[in-house]
C-alpha cells in the first residue's frame, strides 16, 4: 500500500471526524447544560441539508445555501425547543427519548411530504471542486480539505465562545449549577433556547456540508446521530474537547479500519475470506473502540459525570 | 474487648481537598459512638468509606476483625454492616412491607428466587413484619412508602437495617428532620438497640448525641481531633476551640 | 375506572376474538395482522422486563430481535440448501430447535452487551445500547454469507410437530401461546424476590446495595431474560415473513418497541400488547389514508408523553397503585 493512499485516507478520516464533531458538539452542549438527550438532533442535520439543497437549487449560490442551512436548522431548533423540548427538561430520560423519537417521525415524514421521497443533490461549488495538490505530490479533494478547515475553525470558534464570551460563562455556569445561574438573574429559558438553537445550527451546517458529497435524503441524519453518540461516549458527556478528540478518533478508526483490516487479515487468511472478515470487522471497529474506552474509562476520556 | 468496626489511618483526597486525614476510630460492642463535627468536616466522606461506597486512598477498614477495605457496599452489608441514610433511600413506589421484605431478602445472603412470590414467602414475610413491628410500622405495612410521613420513613430506614440482623449499625443523621417527639421516640429506640449491635452514628442533634452516646468523636477539617466520653468531650479544649471558636 | 385485571382479561379475549372472527369471515390477512401484533407484543414484553421493572431504557433491543431472526434464518437457510454449517452441523426447519437457538443466542448477545453497558447508567446507557444495536446492523450488512443487505428468504415456513404452521390460524395460535407464556413469566418475575429487588434497584440502587444485593447482577439477569424473549419474538417474526434482513436490527425498530410500551403504558403488564395492537392498527388504517401517517403517529406520541404518561391503560385503568 502506498504512503500516498494512507495519507489520503487519514485526511478522509479527519474530514469524517470533523463532521461528526459538528454533530457531537451540539449534542454534548445540550446534554451538559440542560441534561437532555435529543434523538432529533439528526433531524436538524437533515433540515440543514434540505434547506441548503433547496436554496442552492433556486439561487445557485453555495454561500447562500450554507447560510440557509444555518438559519433553517437554528430556527427549527428554536421552534422545537419552545414548543416541545422545554417541557422535557424536568422529565426522565425515557420521556426525552420518546418525545424526541416522535419528533424524528414528524420531521422525517414532514420532509418527505414537502420534498418527496427522491433524494436531492447539492453540488460542490466550482471554486472548491476538483483536486488540489498537497506537498509530497498528493492530489486531494479541495472540498474535503475545505470541510476539514471549516471543522477546525468551528472547533476553535466554539472553544473561544465557551471560554471567553459572556454566553460561554453562562453556559459553563449552567453546566455546573443550574440554580446558580437562575440566582444570578440570567434568563434561563432564553439561555436554553439559545444553546439549543446553537447546537441545531451546528448540526444544520454539518448536514449542508455533507450534503454536497452524498445525496440529501430523508433518514440521512440518524446514522450520523448514532455515530455522534459513539463520539460522546468516547469523549465524555458535556465536554467539547472530548467531542473533538472522540470525533477525530472515530473518524480515523472507521476510515483506517476499512483500509487496513482486510490487508491485516490477508496475512494469515486466504485473500477472499480476509476481505470478508476484514470488512465486516471494519464495520464494527468504532463500536469496538467504544467498548474498549468504556471498559477503561466508563465516563469517557474527558468526562466527569457518571 | 475487640472492636466490632474499626478504621485505621483512613485518608481520602479529592484533588487538593483532604477530606479524610489519617482517621482511626473504633466501635466497641454494646456502645453508641457518635461522630460530630461542623459542616464540611468530612463526616459523610468517612461514612461512605466505612460503608464501602468510597475507597480510601490509604488506610483500612475492619469489620469483626476482618479487613474489608477491598469489599464493596453489598459485600460489607452481607458481612454484617447495617446502614441507614441521611436522606431516605427507600423504594418510594413500593409498599412499606415490600421495602422491609427487600431487607429480609438481603439477610438471606443474596439469593433472589425468580418465581416464588416474594410476599408469599412466609420466612421473608415474618422477618420483615417483625422488624416493622419493632419500629411501630406494622399497621402501615400496606401503605405506599411515598405516603409515609418523614418520621415514618426514618423508622422504615431503621426497620430495613434491622431485618439484616447486622453486627454493627452505621447511621447517617438518623434524627435529621424529626420533630421533638419523633426524635425523642427514636432516641429511646436506639438506646435499647445498642445491646443488639453497636451503633456508629453521625448526628447534628446534640441533645440526642449527649443523651445516647457512650463515646463521641469530633471531626474537623478531615481530622479526628478528639475521642472520648461525653464529659471528656465537653471539657476538651480543642473541641471547645473548634466549636465555640467558630461560633464566636 | 376499570380494574387493570379485568382490562387485561378483556384484551386477551379481544386478541383471540379478532383472528377467530377473521377465520369465520375468511379474512386470512387479518389473522396475519393479529399474528404480527402478538409477535411484536412479545418483543415488547421482553423489553418491558428490562425497561418496565428494571428501568433500563434500552434503545438497542432490535439487536436481540435481529439475532433471533437470524438464528431462524441461518438454520433454515442451511436446511433448505442442504449445506452443513460449521463443524458439520446440519440446519433445521424445526421450530422448537430454532426457538431454543434464538433464545440462547440472543440471551448471550444480551449478556455481552449488558456486561458492557450496565457499567454505565442514565443517558450513557441509552446511547451505548443504541450504538451496539447499530453495530449489529452494520455487521449484518457487511457479512455476505447470509445475504448481506438483501437478507435471506426462507421458502417454506418452519414446522412444529403436530401443527400445520402454513395455516394462518395455527401459526397465530403458536404466537399467541408464546405471548401468553411471556406475560405469565413477566407477572411471576415481577412478584418474585428477584422482581422486588430489581424494581427497588430502579428506584434506589443505594438501598439495594445496602441490603447486600448487587444492582449490576440483578440488572444483567433482567437484561438477559429480556433480550432472550425479544430474540424469540425475532425468530417468530422472521417465520411470519419467511424473510430476515438487516432491517430487523434497525434503530427504528428499537424505538418502536419503546413506543409500544409508551402507548400502552410503561411497566404495565399488558402495555406492549396494547401498544403493538394500536401501532399495527394505525399503520394499516392511517396508512390507507395517507402515506405520511407517521406524522400522525409522531403527534400522538408527543401528546401521550406530554399529557398522558400512564399510556392508554393508564387512561382506562387509572394511575398505578
Amino acid at each position: 500500500m502506498s504512503l500516498i493512499l494512507l495519507i489520503e485516507q487519514v485526511l478522509n478520516g479527519l474530514q469524517f471526524g470533523v463532521t461528526l464533531f459538528l454533530m457531537a458538539a451540539g449534542l454534548t452542549l445540550v446534554f451538559g447544560v440542560m441534561g437532555l438527550i435529543n434523538l432529533a438532533h439528526g433531524s436538524l442535520f437533515m433540515v440543514g441539508a434540505f434547506a441548503a439543497a433547496a436554496v442552492a437549487g433556486a439561487t445557485g449560490s453555495f454561500v447562500l445555501a450554507l447560510g440557509a442551512a444555518l438559519a433553517a436548522a437554528a430556527a427549527a431548533g428554536a421552534l422545537v425547543e419552545v414548543l416541545v423540548i422545554r417541557r422535557l427538561y424536568a422529565r426522565d430520560h425515557l420521556d426525552q427519548v420518546l418525545a424526541t423519537f416522535a419528533l424524528i417521525l414528524i420531521f422525517s415524514e414532514g420532509t418527505r411530504w414537502v420534498f418527496g421521497s427522491f433524494p436531492l443533490y447539492l453540488n460542490i461549488p466550482a471554486a472548491l471542486s476538483g483536486p488540489i495538490s498537497l506537498p509530497g505530490g498528493i492530489e486531494y479533494s479541495t472540498y474535503r480539505l475545505f470541510l476539514i478547515g471549516v471543522g477546525i475553525a468551528v472547533a476553535i470558534g466554539l472553544g473561544l465562545l465557551i471560554t471567553r464570551s459572556r454566553l460561554g460563562i453562562q453556559i459553563r455556569a449552567g453546566e455546573s449549577d443550574r440554580e446558580m445561574i437562575a440566582a444570578l438573574g440570567i434568563d434561563i429559558s432564553r439561555l436554553y433556547t439559545i444553546v439549543f438553537a446553537l447546537g441545531a445550527a451546528l448540526a444544520g451546517l454539518a448536514g449542508a456540508l455533507v450534503g454536497a458529497i452524498q445525496s440529501v435524503q430523508v433518514g440521512m441524519g440518524e446514522p450520523v446521530l448514532i455515530l455522534a453518540f459513539v463520539v460522546i461516549v468516547i469523549g465524555g458527556i458535556g465536554s467539547i474537547k472530548g467531542a473533538l478528540v472522540g470525533a477525530v478518533l472515530v473518524g480515523l478508526t472507521d476510515t483506517l479500519g476499512k483500509l487496513l483490516l482486510p490487508g491485516m487479515f490477508a496475512l494469515f487468511m486466504p485473500a477472499s475470506s480476509a476481505a470478508t472478515v476484514g470488512s465486516a470487522l471494519a464495520s464494527m471497529a468504532i463500536y469496538i473502540l467504544m467498548a474498549a474506552v468504556l471498559i477503561w474509562r466508563p465516563t469517557g476520556l474527558f468526562g466527569v459525570r457518571a | 474487648m475487640n472492636p466490632v468496626l474499626e478504621t485505621r489511618g483512613i485518608t481520602k483526597n479529592f484533588g487538593a481537598v483532604e477530606a479524610s486525614r489519617g482517621i482511626s476510630l473504633d466501635l466497641r460492642p454494646g456502645e453508641i459512638h457518635a461522630l460530630i463535627g461542623p459542616n464540611g468536616a468530612g463526616k459523610s466522606t468517612l461514612i461512605q468509606q466505612i460503608a464501602g461506597k468510597l475507597r480510601p486512598d490509604a488506610g483500612s477498614v475492619h469489620l469483626l476483625g476482618e479487613d474489608v477495605t477491598a469489599l464493596g457496599v453489598a459485600e460489607r452489608a452481607r458481612a454484617g454492616l447495617g446502614r441507614t441514610f441521611q436522606v431516605s433511600a427507600l423504594a418510594m413506589e413500593d409498599t412499606v412491607l415490600q421495602n422491609a421484605v427487600l431487607g429480609a431478602l438481603g439477610a438471606r445472603g443474596g439469593r433472589v428466587p425468580l418465581f416464588r412470590g416474594a410476599l408469599h414467602d412466609a420466612d421473608l414475610r415474618a422477618t420483615a413484619e417483625a422488624a416493622l413491628d419493632r419500629v411501630d410500622l406494622l399497621d402501615s405495612a400496606d401503605m405506599q412508602t411515598a405516603a409515609l410521613s418523614h418520621g415514618q420513613r426514618r423508622q422504615l430506614e431503621v426497620a430495613v437495617a434491622l431485618t439484616l440482623k447486622p453486627r454493627a449499625f452505621v447511621m447517617d443523621e438518623p434524627m435529621a428532620g424529626l420533630g421533638a417527639e419523633g426524635s425523642a421516640r427514636l432516641t429511646r429506640f436506639l438506646d435499647g438497640l445498642r445491646d443488639e449491635a453497636p451503633i456508629l452514628m453521625v448526628e447534628h442533634d446534640m441533645d440526642a448525641v449527649f443523651a445516647l452516646a457512650d463515646r463521641i468523636s469530633v471531626l474537623v477539617y478531615g481530622q479526628l481531633i478528639a475521642t472520648g466520653t461525653r464529659d471528656e468531650i465537653r471539657a476538651n479544649p480543642d473541641v471547645r476551640a473548634a466549636y465555640l471558636g467558630e461560633d464566636a | 375506572m376499570i380494574p387493570e385485571r379485568w382490562l387485561n382479561a378483556a384484551l386477551t379475549l379481544g386478541l383471540l376474538a379478532v383472528p377467530l372472527w377473521a377465520l369465520w369471515a375468511d379474512e386470512p390477512f387479518t389473522i396475519t395482522l393479529a399474528t404480527k401484533v402478538a409477535i411484536l407484543a412479545l418483543a415488547g414484553v421482553g423489553l418491558n422486563i428490562a425497561l418496565g421493572i428494571g428501568g433500563l431504557v434500552s434503545l438497542g433491543h432490535a439487536a436481540f430481535f435481529g439475532v433471533g431472526g437470524y438464528a431462524m434464518g441461518i438454520l433454515a437457510h442451511h436446511a433448505q440448501t442442504f449445506q452443513p454449517m460449521i463443524w458439520g452441523l446440519e440446519g433445521t426447519k424445526s421450530m422448537p430447535i430454532i426457538w431454543l437457538t434464538a433464545l440462547v443466542s440472543s440471551g448471550l448477545a444480551a449478556l455481552a452487551i449488558g456486561a458492557l453497558t450496565l457499567r454505565t447508567s442514565g443517558v450513557y446507557f441509552i446511547m451505548i445500547t443504541l450504538a451496539f444495536g447499530q453495530m449489529f446492523y452494520y455487521f449484518a450488512i457487511s457479512w455476505p454469507a447470509y445475504g448481506g443487505e438483501d437478507g435471506l428468504s426462507i421458502y417454506v415456513r418452519n414446522g412444529f410437530p403436530g401443527l400445520n404452521t402454513l395455516d394462518p390460524i395455527q401459526f397465530f395460535a403458536i404466537a399467541f401461546t408464546a405471548l401468553m407464556l411471556a406475560l405469565f413469566l413477566h407477572a411471576r418475575l415481577k412478584a418474585s424476590p428477584f422482581g422486588l429487588a430489581l424494581n427497588a434497584a430502579r428506584q434506589s440502587p443505594d438501598r439495594v446495595e445496602t441490603v447486600g444485593l448487587s444492582p449490576f447482577r440483578l440488572r444483567l439477569l433482567a437484561f438477559v431474560i429480556s433480550g432472550a424473549i425479544t430474540g424469540l419474538a425475532g425468530a417468530l417474526f422472521a417465520d411470519l415473513n419467511r424473510f430476515v434482513s438487516p432491517t430487523m436490527f434497525s434503530w427504528q425498530l428499537s424505538g418502536e418497541l419503546i413506543v409500544f410500551l409508551l402507548i400502552g403504558g410503561v411497566a404495565r403488564l399488558y402495555g406492549p400488547v396494547v401498544g403493538a395492537a394500536v401501532f399495527i392498527f394505525l399503520e394499516h388504517h392511517l396508512g390507507d389514508i395517507s402515506e405520511f401517517w407517521q406524522i400522525g403517529l409522531g403527534v400522538l406520541l408527543l401528546l401521550i408523553v406530554l399529557f398522558a404518561r400512564g399510556g392508554l391503560i393508564g387512561l382506562v385503568a387509572g394511575e398505578k397503585r
